[in-house]
């Protein structure tokens, strides 16, 4: 059958509606039309093209993750029911209970919950803004200067005798600093796309040097405490520490989808983003900074936690089957991730009360192993 | 034949020896005989690090009497000096350098990532797990323990690795093997600071093994090392050729006559020996397999064998000069070679990088 | 069979005709235009001080050897590159000025590389050309769904609809982008290279369905084509590019000569009338001695 008529054989079957692969909710709902002199002016309509198993996966994560935090919340050295638990959040049990969740447990399981999707959405960035699925916002040296800034204020500063919020700076200008330290010995007339990754892993080597030898001559007992914070760790987190991160995270919902909502044009590359309106310059910039300012929070508030950015979006795409990874799924899959980790982390070893980022570290390397044997399995 | 030859791949230049070779008129140095020259300077220079390695301490010994200590040798404390401490470490540093830079020069090919540091398949993470169990859970607390346990872990890490990496059809591509380092350093990296964050005396052993060192290991650990890195160099050597052809890309290089799969695994084995040995010797040395075998290249192009032979004078200068530096910078104390490794080449690196307009493999 | 060996290209003077340096619109309008624009990639200039005119409502092909500048001329038109002086106007403002989702809406490009997500599916990429067209809230209106059926059906891909892009062909997938382009429907539609891997029978599909948009709807269009002959058969307008300028622009069938395809190509041709269309065909001289073995005589 020659192509002309396939051609026609398809025109005839217009008014059908478009077979999408998987199932689709269409939205429409009709605005209020009024008139405005001799116009008719429709304000409101809406239209939207949903889809189901996306939808039906996040519920699902989200549901887990919440499940997740209530099973954390009811687990210690007082061990708390499920129903118990729910009614401490919402005022109800006894002032014993709900001190208990609220006041000392809380604070932990939140963080958990809102630092893993800020993780996940992060990653989600990164890996859309390399086009690899192994980015991760580590290419500009970011977490290791992190831990610099925090061993210079922990170990040399006297950071542990005071509370957390110095450590907490200092991580953030570390960050800060060495990310802006790579890109301007990277730039010369431009930033070309391989110096920038060389000087970034020449600059993470002397960090990383520095690192050990901070960790090597301070005395034992700071040295480990330093070393737990390096590994990403939700411990010892109060209210004052949550709040924060709450802020942040509040704050940037609106550029998160700013930038989610341009995001899907630029995965084309950047020609066919231009062609359809995305500034692409603009855009990129944009993604930079959201990207590294998640990052930035949640490795000033609990140290850097790694993998879960590099699981989470993956992770998602093949649940909900989506085309590149989406922010939404990765944000609840960031934060189931990190709940049920920092659940192994305080309660899956007897007494021993590990750092979530050393249980995220292990799991992440099974996903990757498990990555690699679907891809023999696919070839 | 040679119409065959011709028709199986597409190229310009006649496939051959010679379109690599003519390739290879790329870096610095674009002749043979110049080349040739700049390793001589660079083994000059070598000598030079060795003779201040020798000399260079907490305390200062003219090199007249490194001289005596090595060729007139007298029962004083001058060459007791030189004999039983800085001999063996200028000698651990030189076979050290050797072998990290070989490893880093192969890796680079074999993964034809011009990024790729030898740690990428595993073998750091192996090493520091054996270690933090060998003093975590047995106990073992001298260097002579831990240097078996530290060669057994890296080994043990990079048969995984390559199994992993290796497994299904498709084989050991450079981003599976790439894939399946990332995952298994990850799971070991994961286990050994659990290990390590709840015992303090695993903790204390592993904070000192991961600055790297070349000090307080006598002539013994040289000797136990030798054969092994002597090994790994042999067979290092010997996939030099196939390697440029592998660097090719797959399909070119079977073309070309190259057995990709066999090419591949003894590089795995050299890679392994050269690595394992080292780290097992002076714990984990970073940047050296990255950096020297980098720069070789922008000296010399692409051609393996030049990249080997001048990364085998470099490293040991870099992995020297590091150690001599650390021992005067903080005089009396002393900053470890792994530390100062770093701090050294990355200026260089960055300079390099500035200087020139960079280039892939 | 006649032959012709000159074509009106060059009179005795060696002056082409049609206007070619000072690049006005062959009689007519042009709405997008370049005005004195020097292009090129960081310090490599490939055109200086180009002046040219996109005539409206007809089919303008970018013709040249490799590395003349056709693809930078073209992402300069679309707004892709920036001129570094000079300027390209679209309905008489400086295309830079405009939000660029209206530029959207008015201009659409097919580029040569593109990257299709992974795991996306045909319709899902069609849909994606709707994006100047939508808002925030406004994602898949009546008018984006009949947009996108049409354009599938216009390039054939109705059927692979709900397939996933990494499996289908390189023609295939070349179809989806256009289809893509289609569903933008813009005015001016522009093209890099659209032919590449598509099978001769598809290069001539979508060569006649640009050809129809253009007569049908009135579209502009202008495209850069490797293959001289495609080029002649379907242009209304020719432009000719060698090292980053303009040698010679106007109808086929009016520019084009022996001379002319030896001077921008450097190929010993000589020109006969397309036997199905009437338009230029260019036939490259034989080399071997006894090529012409095959001619009966």
């Amino acid at each position: 059958m020659s192509v002309p008529e396939k051609r026609r054989d398809a025109t005839a079957s217009r008014r059908s509606r478009i077979d999408f692969g998987r199932p689709l909710l269409i939205l429409r709902l009709p605005g209020l039309a009024r008139r405005e002199g001799s116009l008719t002016v429709v304000r409101g309509a809406v239209s939207m093209r949903i889809d189901i198993r996306g939808v039906l996966v996040v519920a699902v994560l989200i549901a887990a993750a919440f499940a997740a935090a209530v099973a954390e919340l009811g687990t210690g050295e007082l061990h708390l029911p499920f129903g118990t638990v729910v009614q401490a959040v919402f005022g109800g049990a006894t002032e014993f209970d709900r001190t208990i969740v609220n006041q000392w447990r809380a604070p932990r399981v939140v963080l958990a919950v809102v630092l893993g999707a800020l993780l996940g959405i992060s990653g989600a960035i990164f890996q859309s803004l390399t086009r690899n699925p192994l980015g991760s916002p580590d290419i500009i040296g970011f977490n290791t200067g992190a831990y610099t800034g925090a061993l210079v204020v922990l170990l040399l500063l006297d950071g542990m005798s005071t509370s957390y919020y110095p450590t907490a700076v200092g991580a953030l200008v570390g960050g800060i600093l060495t990310a802006l330290l790579v890109y301007l010995l990277a730039f010369k007339r431009g930033v070309q796309g391989f110096r920038l990754i060389i000087v970034g892993i020449a600059i993470s080597a002397v960090l990383s040097a520095v690192n050990t030898w901070l960790i090597l001559k301070a005395d034992l007992q700071e040295a480990m405490s330093a070393a737990v914070w390096g590994a990403g760790t939700l411990n010892n987190k109060e209210w004052a520490h949550a709040q924060p991160v709450l802020i942040v995270a509040v704050v940037m919902v609106i550029p998160v989808f700013w930038v989610a909502y341009r995001m899907p044009m630029l995965d084309m590359g950047d020609d066919s983003a231009a062609a359809l309106g995305i500034r692409v310059e603009r855009t990129r910039l944009a993604m930079i900074v959201v990207g590294v300012s998640l990052t930035a929070i949640a490795t000033a508030a609990a140290g850097p936690i790694s993998f879960v950015a590099l699981a989470a979006p993956q992770l998602a795409k093949r649940l909900t089957r989506s085309a590149g990874v989406t922010i939404t799924a990765s944000a609840a899959m960031g934060a189931v991730l990190l709940v049920v980790s920092d659940w192994i982390a305080q309660f899956a070893f007897g007494d021993k009360n590990l750092p979530v980022g050393v249980v995220t570290v292990s799991i992440g390397g099974l996903y990757l192993v498990w990555l690699l044997a679907m891809e023999a399995r696919r070839q | 034949m040679s119409s065959i030859v011709r028709s199986a791949a597409p190229v310009t230049s006649s496939v051959t020896d010679d379109a690599v070779v003519a390739r290879s008129a790329h870096g610095l140095a674009r002749t043979n005989s110049r080349r040739l020259l700049g390793w001589f300077l660079g083994l000059l220079i070598l000598v030079g690090v060795c003779l201040l390695s020798l000399s260079v301490g907490t305390k200062s010994i003219p090199i007249t009497t490194v001289w005596d200590a090595l060729f007139a040798f007298r029962e004083i404390d001058d060459h007791l000096i030189i004999r039983d401490m800085r001999l063996p470490r200028t000698a651990l540093g030189l076979i050290v350098g050797i072998a990290l830079g070989v490893a880093g020069a192969l890796i680079q090919a074999m993964t034809r990532n011009p990024l790729a540091d030898p740690g990428v398949l595993g073998v750091n993470a192996g090493a520091a797990f054996l270690v933090a169990l060998a003093v975590g859970v047995f106990g073992i607390t001298d260097l002579w323990g831990y240097i078996w346990f530290a060669f057994v872990g890296a080994v043990l890490a990079t048969l995984i690795v390559y199994f992993l990496g290796s497994w299904g059809r498709g084989g050991g591509t450079p981003v599976r093997l790439t894939l399946a380092g990332v995952a298994v350093a990850a799971v070991l990296t994961g286990i050994t600071q659990g290990l390590v964050l709840l015992d303090p005396v695993a903790f204390d052993a592993m904070r000192t093994w991961n600055a790297g060192s070349i000090t307080g290991r006598d002539g013994s650990v040289v000797w136990a090392i030798l054969p092994f890195v002597a090994v790994g160099l042999g067979v290092a050597l010997s996939v030099a050729r196939p390697l440029n052809a592998v660097a090719l890309g797959d399909d070119l290089a079977r073309s070309l006559g190259a057995n990709v799969g066999l090419t591949r695994a003894a590089g795995v084995v050299a890679v392994t020996l050269l690595c394992g040995a080292a780290t097992a010797a002076a714990g984990p040395i970073a940047f050296v397999g990255l950096m020297v075998p980098h720069i070789a290249r922008w000296i010399v192009g692409p051609d393996q064998r030049w990249i080997f032979v001048y990364t085998m004078i470099g490293a040991p200068i870099l992995v020297l000069l590091a150690d001599v530096l650390g021992r005067v910078i903080i005089r009396p104390d002393e900053m470890q070679v792994g530390i100062m490794t770093a701090l050294v080449g990355a200026p260089v690196l960055i300079v390099l990088v500035r200087r020139k307009k960079a280039s892939g493999l | 069979m006649t032959m012709n060996t000159s074509k009106s290209g060059n009179d005795g003077n060696g002056e082409m005709n049609e206007a070619t340096m000072t690049g006005g619109a062959p009689g007519g309008s042009a709405r997008l235009r370049a005005r004195n624009i020097t292009i090129g990639y960081d310090t490599r200039i490939i055109s200086d001080g180009l002046t040219v005119d996109i005539p409206d409502g007809k089919f303008t092909v970018i013709v040249g050897p490799n590395a003349c500048g056709k693809s930078t001329l073209l992402r300069a038109l679309s707004r892709l590159l920036s001129p570094s002086s000079g300027e390209v106007l679209l309905d008489g403002k400086a295309i830079a000025s405009y939000p660029a989702k209206q530029v959207a809406r008015t201009l659409g490009l097919l580029p040569q590389s593109s990257i299709a997500p992974d795991g996306i599916r045909v319709a899902d990429l069609v849909a994606r050309g709707r994006f100047p067209h939508q808002k925030l809230i406004r994602q898949w209106t009546a008018e984006d769904e009949t947009a996108v059926v049409e354009a599938m059906a216009a390039t054939g891909v109705s059927e692979l609809s709900a397939r996933l892009v990494d499996e289908l062909s390189g023609g295939q997938r070349q179809r989806v982008w256009m289809a893509m382009l289609l569903a933008q429907q813009t005015e001016l539609m522009l093209l890099d290279e659209p032919t590449t891997y598509l099978d001769i029978a598809y290069q001539v599909d979508l060569l006649e369905l640009c050809s129809e948009l253009n007569r049908n709807s009135g579209r502009t269009l202008v495209a850069v084509l490797h293959d001289l002959n495609h080029a002649f058969r379907y242009a209304d307008h020719i432009i000719a590019m060698r090292s980053g300028n303009i040698v010679a622009q106007g109808n086929p069938s009016e520019i084009v000569s022996a001379e002319m395809v030896r001077e921008v190509f450097g190929l010993p041709c000589r020109i006969i009338d397309d036997p199905e269309t009437g338009t230029p065909l260019v036939i490259p001289l034989a080399r071997r001695a006894d090529a012409a073995r095959f001619i009966s005589h």
